[in-house]
């Protein structure tokens, strides 16, 4: 057996292990994605192999719960592609302010970006106060961070600019507080905004939505499990409500795509048609 | 009986290049054939909201162009770009990948992750060049991809618009063959087995 065909085996053992010991399931992940966050770690723990430190990751619950932060900390920003943004303000706020009571799953919301940005959004068309926003993640840590409310103060000028470029009505410095090299977001943006646990591997669906925003998170699945995410997200949305994916991520060629049209070309924002 | 077993045929041809790279890809693209047996896969450093290099280098190429599909499975004679702002990687069972991970040293889409990837996923079956740029993302790909069995080519960096990206590559390891970016097209159709076109890319 080659060096490869037996670091192949390591990942093999070692996702097995980490399913039948934590419940966690990374079997069905993109392999090469993960494969390079797995290395990442192992390089700044200093594990000279993977076998080093299975057993450390299998019987020491802080080793692996550092190294699922390692496995799935995804990175955003706020308002990322503005054109999307400005595309769900005047597009698709017309059809949820029909709705008496808005419900919207921000699934894999990471620290939160995504959320506070929806949030920011909602509130100025005057909609915030009839919205629920359910932000979940596998990453307990990283919830934490989010419901802190807490950024890199470095990161606001592009999260300005892209606010900008969204099309957002005020000023996005009046939306966080600066204290010394960190922003702490209103905490009034958050009394609609839920932020919990959720595995898109392994957790059911969780009551009807209107609005699913998904984006850059099916890119790590492998096609089973993307197919699973997306059933999900099928059974929790309600006819007319609205899907939205990443900008490279599409429903072309899976088995959804009949009941979805695509609302604004090439931004992935998909309503899921009524039944005739 | 005592031949050597052939040399395993390559599989995929990974790129990568940045500063200078939009003409040394019109002409090192521009000397492949329409059908170039072989899918190739791009890394070429962009700011965000660039725009297409596929659209705009097609023009000046038989072979076909463009953009990375997630998910989308390699085809021969095709040529897949990284979208701006994603990590472009491909998978063992021959679709690409893309991520958003962190940019590796300040590049997104980065080389490295690209080449270390194919290198994974293919080993012997890779062929690594490394073209033009300003800084030194690839360097540690393309020793992975020789590490892997695979085949690594560097453009010649007195040939280079920008020389530290393949110096850099050349100080990181071994290389297979080092040459001037015009004779690049011509060995990539040896390799892969197939009849340069006629006549040059000015």
């Amino acid at each position: 057996m080659n060096p490869q065909q037996l670091e192949e085996l390591e990942f093999r053992l070692l996702l097995e292990g980490v399913f039948e010991v934590y419940g966690y399931d990374f079997r069905d992940y993109a392999e090469a994605s993960l494969r390079r966050r797995i290395r990442h770690w192992l390089a700044e723990r200093r594990y000279p192999s993977l076998s080093a430190a299975q057993g450390e990751i299998l019987r020491d619950r802080a080793v692996f719960t550092s190294f699922l932060q390692g496995l799935t900390v995804n990175v955003s920003e706020m308002f990322r592609d503005p054109r999307f943004f400005r595309a769900l303000r005047e597009q698709i706020v017309p059809f949820l302010r029909t709705w008496p009571f808005v419900r919207i799953w921000v699934a894999g919301c990471a620290g939160g970006e995504e959320a506070y940005s929806l949030a920011i959004l909602l509130h100025e068309e005057g909609l915030l106060r009839r919205c629920r926003i359910y932000a979940t993640d596998i990453n307990e840590a990283i919830l934490d961070r989010a419901r802190n409310g807490i950024f890199a103060l470095r990161d606001m000028q592009t999260y300005t600019r892209n606010y900008q470029l969204a099309g957002g009505s005020g000023e996005f410095a009046d939306y966080y507080q600066a204290r010394y090299d960190h922003a702490l977001m209103l905490p009034a943006l958050r009394d609609n905004i839920l932020f919990s646990p959720h595995n898109l591997a392994a957790d059911a669906e969780f009551g009807e939505m209107h609005l699913v925003l998904c984006r850059n998170v099916l890119i790590y699945f492998n096609p089973d499990l993307k197919e699973r995410a997306l059933r999900l997200f099928d059974t929790a949305l309600t006819a007319g409500g609205f899907l939205c994916l990443g900008m490279k991520e599409t429903l072309e060629f899976r088995s959804l795509a009949a009941s979805y049209t695509e609302m604004v070309k090439g931004l992935r924002i998909y309503r899921k048609e009524y039944p005739d | 009986m005592n031949d050597l077993p052939a040399p395993p045929s390559p599989s995929l041809v990974v790129i990568g290049v940045s500063a200078g790279g939009f003409d040394a890809l019109r002409r090192l693209l521009g000397g492949l054939p329409a059908d170039f047996p072989l899918p190739v896969l791009i890394v070429q450093h962009l700011r965000a909201g660039s725009v297409a290099l596929a659209e705009t280098l097609q023009r000046f190429c038989a072979i076909r162009l463009k953009e990375a599909d997630e998910g989308e499975p390699l085809a021969p004679a095709t040529v897949y770009f990284a979208p701006a702002d994603y990590h472009l990687l491909v998978e063992r069972d021959s679709t690409l990948a893309l991520s958003v991970d962190p940019p590796v040293r300040y590049a997104r889409p980065a080389v490295d992750v690209l080449f270390e990837s194919a290198a994974d996923a293919f080993g012997p079956g890779v062929v690594g060049v490394v073209l033009t740029g300003a800084n030194d993302d690839g360097s540690r790909g393309l020793r992975r991809i020789k590490a892997a069995g695979g085949t690594a080519i560097v453009q010649d960096p007195a040939d280079a618009e920008a020389a530290q990206m393949p110096a850099s590559a050349l100080a990181a390891g071994a290389v297979d063959h080092v040459l001037p970016l015009a004779d690049i097209a011509a060995l990539l159709c040896t390799l892969a087995g197939c009849a340069a076109p006629q006549g040059s890319v000015p």
